[in-house]
């Protein structure tokens, strides 16, 4: 669902890289938000509710409301909306808090 | 330690302008935005703008921002940086930001304060499903990336954000499904939703969202009519499918950074919620913190141009910078100002920024 055509806009985007929505293989461009990529590719559900479970996508697209926490490169609650995409980035669908990562 | 006169945060019209007319009389400025985009709001914003020429109103949005980013531009003495997000406020003046990764710690001997504003959520059930959506993450997602929100769209709000939106929406290629609108009447100027309503989209006024629903995401709404106390009325349900509902009910102030530094708060709705008191050089209750735009009020973007460039002068001024003609560009600004919020239309912002003189 990507706009090729627009009246009053052109958009340059960056170049097509690869990644991957909970193991699996989708593309998008370069240094866009990684929910704009995920959006595109028609994935709307970005983690699960703590208490209920319930599907959540973003809501504000600025990084403020904290709708759209992913685990991104093994890293829990990164706001999606405004992280910028790369190349080979894992990102996962959130359930829960989201562990802390300890390392020795 | 960074170390400046004058420290902006938030480079939108409000901040783009304070910076500008603060450099302009010789001080040191240090401009920070989270995002990696000058302009704030400007550059969701395809739409012609209203207001005043001398403010660019009939310029598109996006093209104000690069305007006022080439203005910024031409001052050596100011420093911008994008990508710098403003995390905090200490009591010995000192604010620290995530910029690319680093840590900065910063300490100004003026602080304005220019963060603008954020969506408001509208209560019903089922609004936390994906496919809700506020309006300016629609922009965001539609303009800036050009990427479709969806196929079919329920826009909730009928003032100018959700005229606009609607409009911009269509343009994009989007089916609009209707408008839903609270109040008896239409909240926008009708210029905007004549062009909707040519394009056949229909506003129900009198009218909210019942439910939502959905099963991992939006998959319509039901919509019902209210009475004149704004009670919803049984029997008056319409369904309307939708992959998409927007909520464009009104923003609210970002002003985190205002509570922590102890700025005298105060609930004002007529600006969109808590906002802080402030003088008549835009200063708040702190010394030495002013704020301009909408994060201190919403209002719009030609407002938030000159309070920004009253902030900019006040901040430079209080610490001995000058310049020639300040009483002039002062009194003009103030006179624009006024003129903006005169008249019927600006009743609201006036009643609201009465409660706010300090
Ligand atoms: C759909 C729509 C249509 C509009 N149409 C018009 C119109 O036709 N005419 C008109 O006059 N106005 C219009 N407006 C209103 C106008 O865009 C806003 O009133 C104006 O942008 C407010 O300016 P500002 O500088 O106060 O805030 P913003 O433009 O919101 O800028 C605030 C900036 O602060 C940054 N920021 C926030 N927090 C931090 C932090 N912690 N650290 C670093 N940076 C931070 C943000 O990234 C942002 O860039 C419209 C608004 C919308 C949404």
């Amino acid at each position: 669902m990507r706009i090729d055509e627009h009246p009053v806009l052109t958009f340059t985007r960056g170049k097509k890289v690869t990644f991957y929505f909970d193991g699996k293989k989708i593309e998008g461009y370069e240094g866009e938000p990684i929910a704009a990529a995920l959006h595109a590719a028609g994935v709307k559900v970005l983690r699960h509710s703590h208490k209920k479970n319930r599907p959540r996508g973003f809501y504000c697209a600025i990084g403020n409301c904290s709708s759209c926490l992913m685990v991104v490169d093994g890293v829990p609650n990164v706001r999606v909306c405004v992280e910028k995409l790369r190349e080979g980035m894992q990102v996962e669908t959130q359930k829960g808090r989201g562990d802390l990562i300890v390392e020795d | 330690m960074l170390k400046t006169d004058i420290a902006i945060i938030g480079a939108g019209p409000a901040g783009l302008n304070a910076a500008i007319s603060a450099a302009a009389m010789g001080a040191k400025v240090l401009l920070l935005d989270r995002d990696d985009r000058a302009g704030g709001q400007l550059i969701k914003q395809t739409h012609k703008f209203f207001g005043s020429r001398e403010l660019h109103a009939s310029l598109r949005g996006i093209d104000i921002a690069s305007l006022l980013l080439a203005r910024v531009r031409e001052f050596d003495n100011i420093d911008f940086r994008l990508g710098a997000t403003v995390l905090g406020y200490y009591e010995d003046g000192v604010i620290t930001a995530e910029y690319r990764g680093n840590f900065l710690k910063i300490k100004a001997d003026r602080y304005v304060i220019a963060t603008g504003a954020s969506e408001k959520i509208l209560p019903f059930p089922n609004n936390d499903l994906p496919g809700v959506y506020g309006a300016g993450a629609v922009q965001t997602l539609t303009n800036v990336y050009g990427v479709l929100p969806g196929k079919r769209v329920i826009m909730v709000g009928s003032g100018n954000i959700g005229l606009i939106v609607s409009y911009q929406l269509l343009q994009a290629g989007v089916q609009v499904a209707g408008i839903v609108e609270a109040a008896p009447g239409i909240g926008g100027y009708l210029v905007h939703a004549a062009k909707i309503r040519r394009a056949g989209v229909p506003i129900y006024t009198s009218h909210t969202i019942k439910e939502a629903y959905g099963d991992s995401s939006v998959q319509g709404a039901v919509i019902w009519q209210l009475d004149e106390k704004w009670q919803p009325l049984n029997g008056t349900e319409k369904d309307i499918e939708a992959d998409v509902i927007c909520i464009a009910v009104g923003l609210t102030p970002l002003t985190e950074l205002l509570w922590q530094a102890g700025c005298q708060m105060k609930y004002v709705p007529q600006l969109g919620g808590h906002v802080n008191l402030r003088d008549e050089n835009l200063m708040t209750s702190v010394p030495g913190i002013y704020v301009a735009g909408d994060v201190s009020g919403v209002e719009e973007a030609s407002a938030a141009m000159l309070e920004g460039k009253l902030a900019g002068l006040a901040a430079a001024k209080s610490l001995g910078y000058s310049i020639e003609n300040y009483d002039e560009l002062w009194q003009q600004a103030i006179s624009q100002l006024d003129g903006l919020r005169s008249g019927p239309a600006g009743e609201k912002i006036r009643s609201g920024l009465k409660m706010l003189v300090r």
